[in-house]
């Protein structure tokens, strides 16, 4: 009685254990979220300019790279636009339209010194708040090297929040989805 | 049953002759005469002189029948025959004690009675613990909370739940035991690792945890109703017994839990609710040589997860440091949003325990576990419906023990074999932080205890473990790199797969623990125990393999395929000496750690959502010392007083610094009141202090943040532990009697009734909210 009953559970027990053999390898993530590449696009009627940061490894340890293609002239007045990109997918997916799509949820911020110059945006959410995907850069009236723009994607922002639909990020809180440093030159 | 025959002879001398109900001879039955022993011989004869007049107490136990207890009043001399009958319910009763008092007889077990744990309904089990000294918690908000044991915590503090060991600790420091507190019927804990049959790898303590259990033929049932107001929410816990001595028994219990956010001093902190619905449930046959028990368990829980801890940026953490103010303060609410956590535990086991003979048995036992784990966090759009991190533990476990008591020794040996998977769900969109694994230990273990004269045991304990993981697992080439892995580890890459390595690493770990230790008792009723132990713990999968983000502490998690086993060498020596009225418990300790595994903060890692800080695993020689102390005086029948005071110690020896996550010290008071006339009535109001941590490593670092659109260096304080404080808590109860079998109980408790604003070192949230504010609370149990 008590060898058969033993027997039973051991039996119950490797059952249980074979039953649940080996699964096959798991697949790869498909990283849904991540942002690779950041793309600034400014357009003035004497030329554009490109301003693109890229981290190459998504979320790996390297650290994102910034290019500046094109001339900045002191002075001018550029129309610019933002986009979003995951670049470890191929064909790389393009992430703004889904901002745009929650852009209630969303705000760009552009930080930069007055040597840069001034931003400002040039679009609006359903609640009539700027989003900043579209926005419009007014370059110092003096050259610079050397300078620093960082952009910032925020999600939930406070967009009621003092001093945040004008550009100021101190009260804006929300979380930080993207932040890039872009280095650039503003020439004569 | 009792027949007295007198004879006078003048002299008082006490004989006679023990039998069972069919007058066979029952022989090595214990007769008690006051302090006096005598055993009965082959014919069941017994025989004491030299008894003094007076009232005496006479009592007979044999195992497997009922105790004979009675007055006689010893004036000449006499002759009892003592005739006994069967039970059951005695034999089971002793087993048990046997089974739950030889854990280890050279270490103090300290436990927490049910009256205690009831207190405790609408919180969580390492809420009861800190009941005992020398326990603290550690916290990832309010809701998920770890016990720490002399400092430490996570895989080096197992909970074994009725016989089982839970496994969801295989996922890291952030994942609260799946347990709910209303279906512990007791706690224990041992501080250190002697307890070789449930592990040689509990570098800090065991937790034990035993559902309620009845053991006389009665049905009854109990509510425990709960109200907090914060949270403004409750709990309900319901549960029917059935006891029995033979035959079948069974125990069912459900709780139910829902609040909402809970309060700081100052503030809601936003999106701290929860809710759970638990069941457990068990059916016993016991037999005349045998128990079977089947088992199972349910524990079903969603916790939201502070708003504002979900952090972008170090930038952000930098921010949330210095305001001390959680960044999303929102109204109260109940509803749950992301981050949040849904969790299941299901745990079925089957148990049978065979009588060999009175003094011998044999348990073989079968538990299947299997935790689900789901983490959502703040995504853009329909991602939000989409889990971040969702993983499924499977646990297969078999244990056979076999116990064998003797007059003055005890023997326990078993071997155990687990099988476990983990699924990491990859359908998330996010990397996993622990991967897909399949791993399997075996271990043998054997303990021998004996007794030297009435007041010396010793005992000695060793146990060998085998265990072997496989792991698959993609990894970031450029990770990969970073980390050093190659070519040290290229051997485990199978192919690649874009920018990332599919690799299937495999470690396998032997380990050894042994258990040496002595129970003395001194005159004037000094016990002293003293035990020494080695353990060998294994690197966690989560400590293995841990590579992303943390979203609940916004942290970057590393871990690293070198790590080894702990190896720990604990001395413990536990001081109790019991006055009338004063009992006091003193117990120091020394644990030396090599290759002891810690997350340490070592600077930030920029993605493209800016910087995280990163927190890698790292080993270190580590040195524990401590002194716990509790003492309690029973000032007179009506008050009592009990005091508890812990220290700890750590030190990081390969660096020459203090150990980080320490528990500070802390010290309580508690004065009661009582008095059994007035319905029970009882009340209490304790006082708790928190001292602030002065023994910090520092692993503060430096980062740049924007200030008015240019970047300024700053420190970023994460190592500096907030100040001291202290807390009030009170509680009153009394019982009314409701209808013929039913009574009530109703408390009335508060705690921390001052709203003191505060934070706590073991919260890994202490960076973004303060600590609970006050909450009262209304409980009523009814037993029927």
């Amino acid at each position: 009685m008590k060898n058969f009953k033993l027997t039973g559970f051991a039996i119950i027990a490797l059952l249980a254990i074979s039953s649940c053999s080996k699964k096959d390898d798991p697949a790869p993530v498909n990283e849904e979220e991540v942002i690779t590449t950041v793309v600034a696009t400014m357009s003035n009627a004497a030329g554009n300019v490109v301003l693109i940061s890229k981290d190459a490894d998504g979320n790996g340890p390297a650290a994102a790279m910034s290019t500046q293609t094109g001339n900045i002239v002191a002075g001018r007045v550029y129309i610019g636009a933002v986009k979003f990109l995951n670049e470890l997918k191929n064909p790389a997916d393009d992430i703004t339209p889904e901002i745009l799509a929650e852009g209630a949820d969303h705000q760009l911020f552009f930080q930069a010194n007055s040597t840069v110059g001034a931003f400002t945006y040039e679009d609006t959410d359903v609640n009539g708040k700027p989003i900043g995907l579209k926005f419009k850069f007014t370059a110092a009236v003096t050259n610079a090297m050397q300078q620093n723009l960082t952009v910032t994607l925020r999600h939930l922002p406070n967009k009621s929040a003092a001093g945040v639909s004008t550009g100021n990020i101190g009260n804006a809180a929300g979380a930080t989805d993207a932040e890039v440093l872009f280095k650039l030159v503003v020439n004569p | 049953m009792l027949f007295v025959a007198v004879f006078s002879y003048g002299q008082f001398q006490i004989a006679g002759n023990v039998a069972n109900s069919t007058n066979e001879d029952l022989v090595g039955c214990h007769i008690h005469i006051g302090s006096k022993i005598a055993i009965s011989d082959n014919l069941g004869n017994f025989q004491f002189s030299n008894i003094e007049v007076g009232r005496k107490r006479l009592y007979a136990t044999f195992i497997g029948y009922k105790t004979f207890d009675t007055i006689i009043y010893v004036q000449k001399d006499q002759t009892f025959n003592l005739k006994l009958s069967k039970s059951i319910n005695d034999l089971r009763e002793i087993v048990i004690k046997q089974q739950v008092n030889s854990e280890n007889s050279s270490v103090l077990e300290q436990k927490i009675k049910a009256e205690t744990i009831e207190k405790y309904a609408s919180q969580t089990l390492g809420d009861a613990l800190k009941e005992i000294a020398g326990v603290s918690v550690l916290k990832t908000g309010n809701s998920i909370v770890k016990p720490i044991i002399n400092g430490l915590s996570s895989g080096r503090v197992p909970i074994i739940s009725n016989n089982v060991r839970l496994e969801d600790q295989q996922w890291g420091a952030e994942h609260a035991p799946n347990f709910d507190i209303n279906a512990a019927g007791k706690i224990t804990i041992l501080k250190g690792a002697s307890a070789l049959q449930y592990g040689g790898d509990a570098i800090g303590g065991l937790v034990l945890v035993e559902p309620i259990s009845i053991k006389k033929d009665t049905l009854f049932g109990k509510t425990i109703m709960n109200y907090n107001t914060n949270g403004q929410g409750g709990t309900i816990s319901s549960s029917l017994h059935k006891g029995n001595f033979c035959d079948w028994s069974w125990n069912a219990l459900g709780t139910f839990k829902y609040s909402g956010d809970r309060n700081a001093a100052e503030y809601v902190l936003s999106n701290t609710g929860n809710r759970e619905i638990n069941f457990s449930g068990d059916v016993k046959y016991i037999g005349k040589r045998f128990d079977i028990t089947a088992f199972y368990s349910l524990y079903n829980a969603k916790i939201g997860i502070l708003k504002a801890s979900h952090i972008g940026n170090v930038n952000d953490l930098y921010q949330s440091i210095s305001n001390q103010i959680p960044f999303i303060i929102n109204a109260f609410t109940y509803n749950l949003q992301n981050p949040k956590q849904n969790v299941q535990h299901h745990l079925g086991k089957i148990n049978f325990d065979y009588r060999l003979s009175d003094a011998e048995n044999i348990i073989a036992q079968y538990a299947f576990q299997f935790n689900h784990r789901q983490e959502f966090d703040v995504r853009r759009g329909n991602l939000n419906n989409l889990a971040a991190l969702d993983l499924e533990l499977v646990t297969h476990s078999f244990n056979v023990d076999y116990k064998k008591n003797g007059i003055d020794w005890n023997f326990k040996s078993g071997i155990s074999a687990t099988y476990q998977t983990n699924f990491a769900n990859p359908a998330t969109g996010i990397r996993p932080l622990i991967p897909t694994y399949e791993k399997i230990d075996a271990g043998i273990y054997g303990v021998l205890s004996r007794q030297f004269e009435n007041s010396l045991t010793v005992d000695a304990g060793l146990r060998y473990d085998f265990s072997n993981i496989n792991a698959s697992k993609y990894y970031i080439k450029t990770r990969w790199t970073a980390r050093g892995y190659d070519p040290e580890f290229n051997s485990f890459i199978i192919n690649s797969n874009g920018n990332q390595w599919f690799t299937k690493p495999s470690f396998t770990f032997h380990n050894l623990a042994a258990s040496i230790g002595l129970h003395k008792v001194i005159e004037n009723d000094i016990e002293i125990y003293a035990n020494a132990s080695l353990s060998m713990r294994n690197p966690n999968p989560s400590e293995l393999f841990s590579d992303g983000l943390h979203h609940s502490t916004g942290v970057i998690e590393i871990g690293d395929l070198r790590l080894m086993q702990e190896k720990s060498f604990k001395a413990a020596v536990t001081f109790q000496k019991k006055w009338e009225a004063v009992s006091l418990t003193l117990n120091p300790f020394i644990n030396r750690i090599q290759n002891f595994m810690f997350l340490r903060p070592i600077g930030f890692e920029s993605t493209i959502r800016g910087a995280y800080p990163v927190w890698e695993y790292q080993q270190t020689t580590a040195f524990l010392t401590g002194i716990d102390f509790q003492s309690v005086w029973k000032i007179n029948n009506n008050w009592q007083h009990t005091a508890v005071f812990a220290l700890v110690n750590g030190h990081n020896l390969s660096e020459n610094v203090y150990l980080i996550d320490m528990p500070p010290i802390n010290f309580s008071n508690k004065m009661q009141f009582q008095k059994a006339s007035w319905n029970h009535f009882s009340i209490d109001v304790k006082n708790e202090v928190v001292l602030q941590q002065k023994r910090f490593p520092n692993y503060d670092f430096n980062t740049n943040i924007l200030v008015n659109g240019s970047l300024q260096e700053v420190v970023v304080p994460i190592s500096q532990p907030p100040p001291a404080y202290q807390l009030w808590s009170c509680s009153a109860q009394m019982d009314f009697k409701t209808f013929k079998k039913t009574n009530m109980t109703i408390m009335l408790s508060g705690q921390n009734i001052f709203g003191i604003k505060y934070r706590d070192y073991l919260n890994r949230q202490r960076l973004f909210a303060d600590e609970l504010g006050r909450n009262i609370q209304l409980q009523i149990k009814i037993n029927y």
